[in-house]
């Protein structure tokens, strides 16, 4: 099977030229690579408000601005980054690029809802942000839009809400194109169990976007129908219920979280085999445990509301049901370090963010269950510890996994070689900036610092000004990871077809792939 | 890729379903003047069910396609019928 005659992707001309041989693209590997920059800039963005907010923070009292721009500044950061980062995040690029190859298609089911998908989430991200420019003043309600201040509050909430909604079908047609994907495109021979585990996640994940994400959709048009025709749904003058808003919101929003998290277990699940040259130790519990954590991650949602007024029969569910959806999550960890246990390790770019991964998704995971517990969850809701919980398992988690990833897969994605060098140099900084961060926010939450203001009292100062420190050297070490790729993406070496001597099928074709991947459909043995 | 044999459905049989629709319909205006208490939510989804099974079942083939199909839509029921259990253990009756 040699292909490496064919133009690769890249290079092959099509219907169109320039840009628009890129934007109405339905290679789902052009798709990918749409997401990946639009996602980083997405990002990008994103990230600098983060850096406004801990400079804010870096003293008590006004430092750089007021407190209805904190507000404004936090909520654009948490929309931009659950909506227009993490949440299409792993899936949009590495899943579009690399499902279709790893169970041996040429392309996905649906190339042309691929396309609108993208489209769609370009859409929704210029919705969402318009209402920073538009009407009567920045979003401030925080990215989960709380009734019932959000529909009392004066700013431009309506483009946020209806921008969420319309990346909300971004999200559900991916998921349903990666379904069907996989239930009609595996090549022959290539049985469920024998599916990579990567494609695996895949589809734990879009059976979440595609049950959870209406709920979430219609629970925005719900408000917006309360904000414009005045129905009660969710405020008590007008017989609503604002508790009512937030189970519906986290209905949707805690398996959201898992929308997250499993793409990036998938993309750890291959690098640690390949970096540590063995088979993944127990294949099957880590497939079983993907779809456990899909079917149980629908049930805890109650957990970020246990201050909000529950029924005791609810209290106990919720706080049950979430320490059973930490064992799936634990099965995963075990086999990860079974397979490094007596494994020959190849310390490359990869393998470091793959097991710093291992490292912070821990603490994350196991803050969770902090959070989980009912008494602690009285003193902790709504300080920075939670803040510091969800950015050690969302950025750490799915951050570190999508670096891990696009490190491992850049030489096929862009056939040529990152610089080693620089690449680890990035991650160190990066990590280190990383917990300088976020691990003292854990100390000011226990203390009670809450989130969300732009001031507090002076005894939190001290530990204030390491945090914001921590993000100024994170930031730098993520400036030199990408200058890193962007210029190895054009002056690297260039890479061979298989560079780590992976097993799945994406190491068997060209790199850069050709158009369809496959000349001829490979069989799996 | 493997070709899915269609079964073609008679008329009839749609417009017996259609019926039936109509007359589940009725049927759930009229239970809404009776006074079930805490059962008439639980009333009103049980009709709106078998509606939506007879839709599911006949009108989308769900009978007739492969058990796959029906067993991912099955799947997703018993997730919602959970969801919605939890959520009413929020209520004290
Ligand atoms: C062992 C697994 C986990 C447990 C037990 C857990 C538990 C919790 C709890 C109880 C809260 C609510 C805290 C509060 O507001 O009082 C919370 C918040 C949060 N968690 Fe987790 N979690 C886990 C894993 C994850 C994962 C995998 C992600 C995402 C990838 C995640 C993302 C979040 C986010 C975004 C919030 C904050 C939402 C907000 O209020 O803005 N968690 N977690
Ligand atoms: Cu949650």
């Amino acid at each position: 099977m040699d292909n490496s005659n064919l133009p690769s992707y890249l290079e092959y001309k099509g219907k169109y030229k320039g840009i628009f041989a890129w934007i109405f693209s339905t290679d789902h590997k052009r798709i990918g690579l749409l997401y990946l920059y639009s996602i980083m800039a997405m990002f990008l963005v994103a990230a600098l408000l983060g850096l406004l907010m801990k400079t804010e923070l870096i003293a008590p009292g006004k430092t750089i601005m007021e407190a209805k721009a904190y507000n404004a500044v936090f909520t654009l950061h948490g929309i931009t980054m659950i909506f227009l980062v993490v949440v299409p995040g792993i899936p949009a690029i590495l899943g579009n690029f690399f499902l279709p190859i790893m169970i041996g298609a040429k392309d996905v089911f649906y190339p042309r809802l691929n396309l609108l998908s993208w489209w769609l989430y370009i859409i929704g991200a210029i919705v969402a942000i318009s209402s920073q420019f538009m009407g009567t003043g920045s979003p401030d309600t925080g990215w989960t839009f709380y009734a019932p201040y959000s529909f009392k509050t004066q700013s431009n909430i309506l483009p946020a809400l209806i921008g969420a909604f319309i990346l909300g079908f971004s999200s559900i047609l991916t998921g349903l194109n990666f379904i069907v994907t996989m239930h009609r495109m595996r090549a022959p021979g290539m049985k469920w169990l024998k599916m990579p585990l990567f494609p695996w996640t895949l589809y734990g994940t879009a059976w979440i976007q595609l049950l959870a994400t209406p709920v979430v959709g219609i629970t925005l048009l719900m408000v917006v129908a309360e904000k414009v025709l005045n129905i009660g749904f969710f405020d008590p003058t007008l017989g609503g219920d604002p508790i009512l808003y937030q189970h519906l919101f986290w209905i949707y929003s805690h398996p959201a979280v898992y929308i997250m998290i499993l793409p990036a277990m998938g993309v750890i699940s291959e690098v640690i085999p390949t970096f540590a040259k063995k088979e993944i130790f127990g294949y099957n519990a880590i497939v079983l445990s993907t779809m456990l954590i899909a079917f149980v991650g629908y049930f805890v949602w109650g957990h970020h509301m246990f201050t909000a007024g529950m029924s005791e029969t609810s209290l106990f569910a919720f706080s049950f049901l979430t320490f059973i959806v930490a064992i799936p999550s634990a099965i995963k960890i075990f086999n990860w370090l079974a397979t490094l246990y007596k494994g020959s390790i190849m310390l490359r770019t990869p393998m470091y963010w793959a097991v710093s991964f291992l490292f912070v998704f821990m603490i994350g995971g196991l803050t969770g269950m902090v959070l989980g517990a009912l008494a602690t969850n009285v003193h902790l809701h709504d300080t920075a510890f939670v803040v510091a919980h969800f950015h050690f398992i969302v950025f750490g988690g799915l951050g570190f996994a999508f670096f891990a990833g696009i490190h491992y897969w850049f030489p096929k994605i862009f056939g040529r070689m990152y610089d080693e060098a620089w690449a680890n140099t990035g991650w160190i900084i990066f990590f280190m900036g990383f917990l300088t961060l976020y691990f003292p926010m854990f100390l000011l939450g226990i203390q009670g610092m809450p989130r969300r203001y732009y001031d507090y009292v002076p005894e939190f100062h001290s530990t204030n000004i390491i945090s914001s420190f921590g993000a100024f050297i994170m930031i730098a070490g993520l400036i030199v990871i990408i200058i890193n790729l962007f210029r190895s993406a054009k002056k690297g070496e260039k890479a061979p077809k298989s560079p780590w001597g992976g097993k799945t099928l994406e190491w068997t074709i060209p790199s850069p792939p050709p158009l369809e991947n496959f000349e001829e459909i490979p069989e799996i043995k | 890729m493997e070709d899915s044999e269609h079964k073609i459905v008679s008329f009839k049989t749609y417009g017996l379903v259609l019926i039936a629709l109509i007359i589940f319909t009725l049927f759930s205006v009229y239970v809404t003047r009776l006074d079930l208490g805490n059962f008439s939510i639980a009333a009103a989804l049980t009709i709106a069910g078998l509606k939506s099974i007879l839709v599911f079942s006949i009108f989308m083939h769900l009978f007739y396609d492969k058990k796959m199909y029906a067993l991912m839509v099955l799947g997703v029921l018993v997730v919602m019928t959970i969801v919605l259990i939890i959520t009413f253990l929020d209520y004290g009756y």
